[in-house]
């Protein structure tokens, strides 16, 4: 299952949408996985103007019912909303709002039960497991409250796990994660354990891993939740300078300081979101 | 990510948890050590019969007085009142009459007391003639055999067997010394070469305990009372062992026709083949040998057993690990083949240590146990192999479960 491929990208792969600096048209090739989202008829390039640049997410109408025995609960009851390339999204929400179970749809790791969820254009609410984790794996970049790295792995080791997954070359993986960890301020710290560095450093290490495979999405679920306020203002600062840098950042947070970090903030109770979703502060 | 990548994550994962790893490899180990350890008695003993026949010689018949049978028991007095004389066996060793019976050797048989100055040894005296060595396919140490001048002059000569002579003069040369054998003083002329001890049916109960006369001497001397020309035993060899049946039948007619037996079944002799009773002896041996490679069968699969439950415990203990990979965008196939490779890593090393450890005991317990333990080559890379093949069957169940798991549940679990 290796591929040539050595680093992974988007664009390589042909299923990106425009990258930011695109003005004028692009040109979006249609295939069975990618349908034209304009509805331009097969085969035909659909020039797309800049002000309908293709979402990166696209949710429409998502439920998601979990059943417990008889009793039925609806974690998410017909949510819509759209972001686009660039923006910076916090979810804000109280536990049981169904802020979880919107990060798991939107991060791939579950499906929706109704309603239609568009990730860069490609319908994934129909995908098998194996093509999830496919997607999971070249376009979406975690970040965990927990950090989620193996303790037994050293830092470049943990960074270079989405690039083993995708196949990549070992040399173009190592290359790769000390480049990640680089970029994370962590270039001294590539063999460490992720018991031998700080929360914060942990932190990092797992903002690496989620940058390594240069994914059209960041999800950062609680990212600052298990750190103190200076770890915390640290991962936010990187947070910041990816979002400037161009990246799509969606951060799922209770905490409304950690929110207002974010361009644009987007309430969930209930399972609905209740803050108008149209508004939205674009690139940075 | 190819299979060295898969390899190398499952080897990372063995080795991250050494004790619990080790205590599993240490199941497997007993299990591979154990069947290396019966097989290679159970084939020890094989070929240890083998050589036994060919020392015994494969061609080998014993004629002894008396027979049974179904009907009337037994027929003639079983050794007592002997039937067999030393005229059988001088017939018997007619070329004419008998051509595929290579050499004859009549013996007598007794138990006397042995006394060389202060040693004193009870063993089995044979009174027998020249073509003993050759029937019995035995050599000399020392000294020499009987020879006929022996017999026609009832000269008073013995030859020891190895044991004896060492019971009976310790280090010392026996050649050329005097054993008092039931009170009649005999010289020493010859030394029996060692055969190893022999399983207990063969003939004689340690064919390196024993005094060897002239058949003459003996009648004369030690079997008093006694028809002078009946012996205990005709030993006839074959000329080769593909005559061994022709070499029967020849015997059988000859002898059914010199005691004036005219049904097979009044026969007053029983012919018997050494192979024969080393053949049942077998038999016994692959009985055990099935019983115990049993027990090391079993012992096997409690240690394959061990390698599902620690994969088992494994899996849920690393539920979050094996989320997170999923998150990360490993596939269910991917996180299957990464515990079907644990499960194997740990049966690999099981069986290569197992093979060790059944290899060093096979050198270490025959000095304790008198069994020789043969372990081939194909014993031993079959087992490691048999060790793969456990952890990978009893590994399927853990990596198909953990690559069921649903990515949410593993990484919300704490």
């Amino acid at each position: 299952m290796s591929k040539p491929d050595d680093d992974g990208s988007p664009e390589e792969s042909g299923q990106m949408g425009p990258s930011l600096d695109d003005t004028g048209p692009v040109w979006i090739e249609p295939t069975a996985s990618h349908p034209v989202v304009d509805g331009g008829p097969p085969g035909v390039y659909s020039p797309v103007r800049p002000g309908q640049r293709q979402p990166v997410i696209d949710v429409v109408d998502v439920w998601k019912t979990y059943r417990n025995g008889t009793l039925e609960v609806d974690a998410l009851r017909g949510v819509s909303f759209t972001i686009d390339p660039g923006e910076y999204v916090a979810i804000m929400g109280p536990s049981g709002s169904g802020k979880s179970t919107l990060m798991h749809i939107l991060g791939c790791l579950d499906i929706p039960t109704s309603g239609e969820f568009r990730l860069a254009g490609d319908d994934v609410s129909t995908m098998s497991e194996e093509e999830l984790a496919h997607v999971r794996n070249k376009r979406i970049g975690f970040v965990f409250q927990q950090f989620n790295l193996l303790s037994s792995l050293s830092a470049w080791r943990n960074v270079e796990l989405p690039l083993l997954y995708a196949g990549v070359e070992r040399t173009a993986r190592k290359r790769r994660a000390l480049e990640a960890l680089e970029r994370v301020g962590l270039a001294d710290r590539v063999d460490h354990r992720p018991g031998e560095l700080s929360g914060g450093q942990q932190q990092r290490v797992a903002v690496a891993r989620a940058l390594v495979t240069d994914p059209d999405l960041i999800l950062a679920d609680e990212p600052t939740g298990n750190l103190d306020s200076v770890s915390a203002r640290d991962v936010m600062d990187l947070l910041d300078e990816l979002h400037r840098s161009g990246r799509t950042i969606v951060l799922i947070t209770h905490d409304a300081e950690v929110a207002e970090a974010a361009g644009r903030a987007m309430r969930i109770r209930d399972g609905q979101i209740t803050t108008p979703v149209t508004s939205g502060s674009g690139p940075a | 990510m190819n299979l060295v990548e898969t390899f190398r994550t499952g080897l990372d994962a063995v080795l991250s948890h050494r004790l619990r790893s080790s205590l599993t490899v240490l199941g497997i180990m007993i299990g591979i050590s154990a069947v290396i350890l019966t097989v290679g008695l159970g084939e020890g003993a094989q070929a240890q019969v083998g050589s036994e026949i060919s020392a015994l010689g494969a061609n080998l018949l014993t004629v002894t007085p008396g027979s049974t049978t179904s009907t009337s028991g037994i027929r003639g007095g079983f050794g007592t009142a002997s039937t067999l004389t030393v005229g059988d066996a001088a017939a018997l060793a007619s070329k004419v009459v008998a051509p595929d019976i290579g050499a004859v050797a009549p013996a007598t048989s007794t138990t006397a007391s042995l006394v060389a100055g202060t040693s004193n040894w009870t063993t089995t005296v044979v009174g027998t003639d020249p073509s003993w060595l050759t029937v019995r396919g035995r050599t000399m140490t020392e000294g020499r055999f009987i020879v006929s001048h022996d017999l026609a002059t009832r000269a008073e000569v013995v030859v020891l067997g190895a044991t004896t002579a060492q019971e009976l003069f310790s280090f010392r040369d026996p050649v050329g010394q005097t054993v008092d054998i039931a009170g009649q003083p005999m010289l020493v002329i010859g030394v029996l070469n060692t055969v190893g001890s022999s399983s207990s049916s063969s003939t004689v109960a340690n064919p390196d305990d024993q005094a060897i006369v002239p058949l003459t001497t003996a009648a004369a001397l030690l079997t008093s009372g006694a028809d002078r020309n009946s012996v205990s035993s005709i030993l006839i060899q074959a000329t080769s062992s593909s005559t061994l049946s022709a070499a029967y039948q020849e015997a059988n007619a000859e002898l059914l026709s010199l005691h004036g037996i005219t049904t097979a079944t009044d026969a007053d002799f029983t012919i018997t083949s050494e192979a024969q009773v080393l053949a049942a002896d077998t038999a016994v041996d692959r009985t055990l040998t099935v019983l115990l490679g049993g027990i090391a069968a079993i012992s096997l699969l409690v240690g394959g057993i061990g390698v599902m439950n620690i994969m088992l415990v494994s899996v849920t203990e690393r539920i979050r690990e094996i989320g997170l990979r999923k998150a990360l965008g490993a596939t269910p196939r991917v996180i299957r083949r990464q515990f079907l490779v644990e499960a194997s890593v740990l049966g690999t090393v099981g069986g290569v240590l197992g093979a060790l450890l059944g290899i060093i005991g096979a050198e270490v317990l025959p000095h304790l146990i008198s069994d020789p333990i043969t372990v081939s080559p194909v014993a031993a890379i079959g087992a490691i192999a048999v060790a793969i093949l456990i952890g990978i069957i009893f590994g399927v169940y853990p990596a198909s479960r953990a690559a069921k798991l649903p990515p949410i549940d593993a990484l919300r679990s704490e």
